[in-house]
């Protein structure tokens, strides 16, 4: 599972805590939440709606500075944004840039480089992602799931160490979803990317993960951490199908409940 | 055919209501109300006199140096201000203060303070400054959350951030600014020439009106709506280019809402 190397985890959450300053009193979104991943690993997390998983993505992408606790990447501790990482956002209307093309827009965080350089690093990410006709186009014209493959691409080309995604196929239909799901598994696969993904999808988190994290409520914290044992090769219809799918699923969907964790799995008399 | 019978359908009105001038002006005989032919043959002979180099390119192009700098200075500006929460907090109510003064009111201040004769340029600047800086703040205030987070998180530099970003986020507010602007630096232009200069469209304006050449004064009019639509034709189309990527823009879109 868990390929820790000797540098230890490639993302280290410890006892993470966050409270916004409402006008109506403080409001505490996440609580004492502890994990690490590994490098190359994919983690999803799932939590019931509203109860924090957006503001721990944003704690640990730099873009909100928790109350309480840290986040340390690579082993150095994150304040402000890294270098190496990539966030992929649920609204990709409002997250790509109208203005600019779908070629462009993979482009645009690239700016550091040589143009031959940014040219050939965006037009291998829309390959990966299935767009390479697309460059030329503008988001607008293009589906939602094309849209989000953009920002996906845009992601993979500035070749970050951790891959965040927020609720990233939330918005698109069933069908695109799986397709996307799908794309997730094959390009993480090709390119050895650590991925961490937030999504209120039981399903979707036990799918993709190598490992799922259970929040509670909010404040969210970790109720629970499993592995999942299904090989690297998934498949929509065979996997959700298969007999390790469906336990984990009920585990998860168990623990979401606030069902204690022994109860959902079969017990022998 | 279709361009022929849309360039029709545009100017029928305009060309049936010059006809019924015509008649009604000849009919009526009266020495304010020349008919369209007597203004077309004075204008043929001022438009094409030297007076067209002493008075119209000097006239215009302060106009046009005047708006310049009024865009120029309205959307650097605005683009800095919009993203200062703290910045517009102190300075909004200053704002609204000064955009509810009609512009032309600031012609005599501009007149008294910088002298009769050298006051058109920053009359202009001025007071076409307003519309296009204060719909450029409200263009750059409202880039959308997600954008912020998207620009951070790919930590974008400053100059990206707001030239890349939040300038082209801005820019159809910042067009809606400046078709304002544009309508009021002419407006300035004539305004600040009728009171005192040594040349321009205004200031011959004023001429005819002394010399009681009516033929001559509706001449000037003429030429000042057709430099208006003209300069707001032009700038129509560079709106239609820096947009080009909006839907409603697109090549596709415009067929779409003109065919037929």
């Amino acid at each position: 599972m868990t390929d820790l190397s000797k540098a230890g985890p490639m993302l280290e959450v410890t006892d993470l805590g966050h409270t916004y300053q409402g006008k109506d009193g403080a409001h505490d979104a996440i609580d004492a939440l502890g994990f690490s991943v590994g490098a190359g690993e994919l983690v999803c997390v799932v939590g019931p709606s509203g109860c924090g998983k957006s503001t721990l993505l944003r704690t640990i992408a730099g873009l909100v500075r928790p109350s309480r606790g840290a986040v340390s990447l690579h082993g150095s501790p994150v304040d402000g944004v890294p270098a190496d990482l990539a966030v992929v956002f649920q609204d990709y209307s409002r997250s790509l840039f109208p203005w600019l093309s779908v070629q462009r827009n993979v482009e645009f965080p690239l700016r550091g480089l040589a143009r031959a350089e940014r040219a050939s690093r965006a037009a291998e990410a829309l390959a990966s992602v299935g767009l390479d006709k697309a460059g030329r186009k503008y988001p607008w014209q293009l589906s939602g799931g094309m849209q989000q493959r953009v920002a996906i691409a845009r992601a993979l080309a500035y070749r970050p160490a951790l891959l965040l995604m927020d609720e990233p196929f939330a918005s698109v239909d069933a069908q695109t979803r799986f397709e996307l799901e799908d794309l997730l598994l094959r390009v993480r696969r090709e390119q050895d990317t650590t991925v961490l993904l937030v999504t209120h999808d039981i399903d979707e988190s036990v799918y993709l993960g190598d490992r799922v994290l259970v929040l509670s409520k909010s404040p969210a914290t970790v109720v629970a951490e499993l592995t999942v044992d299904l090989g690297a090769e998934r498949d929509q219809i065979t996997t959700r199908a298969s007999e390790e799918f469906v336990e984990l699923r009920a585990r998860v969907a168990g623990l979401l409940q606030g069902v204690p964790q022994q109860r959902s799995v079969p017990v022998e008399h | 055919m279709r361009l022929l019978k849309e360039a029709g359908q545009r100017w029928v009105v305009f060309a049936v209501a010059v006809l019924v001038w015509e008649l009604l002006a000849r009919a009526a005989d009266d020495v304010f109300f020349p008919p369209p032919t007597t203004i077309a043959e004075a204008a043929g002979e001022l438009w094409f006199s030297p007076l067209f180099g002493e008075h119209v390119v000097p006239g215009v192009g302060r106009m046009l140096a005047g708006f310049a700098t009024a865009a120029v200075v309205g959307v650097a500006l605005g683009v800095l201000l919009g993203r200062s929460a703290t910045a517009m907090a102190y300075l909004s109510p200053a704002f609204t203060f000064i955009r509810s003064i009609p512009p032309p009111l600031l012609v005599p201040f501009f007149a008294a303070t910088i002298g009769v004769t050298s006051m058109q340029l920053p009359t202009i600047a001025f007071g076409a400054l307003w519309p296009v800086l204060l719909n450029t703040v409200d263009g750059a205030r409202s880039v959308d959350a997600t954008k912020v987070e998207t620009a951070r998180a790919f930590r974008l530099s400053r100059a990206q951030w707001l030239l890349g970003v939040v300038l082209p986020s801005a820019l159809p507010k910042v067009f809606a600014g400046l078709r304002l602007s544009l309508s009021i630096a002419l407006v300035l232009m004539v305004i600040s020439e009728l009171i005192g200069s040594l040349n321009g469209v205004g200031n011959q304006l004023v001429q005819a009106q002394r010399d009681y050449a009516l033929p001559a004064m509706w001449a000037w009019i003429v030429l000042l709506g057709i430099l208006g639509y003209l300069f707001n034709t032009l700038l129509l189309l560079a709106e239609r280019r820096a947009l080009a990527w909006q839907p409603g823009h697109s090549p596709e879109a415009k067929t779409l809402a003109t065919g037929g």
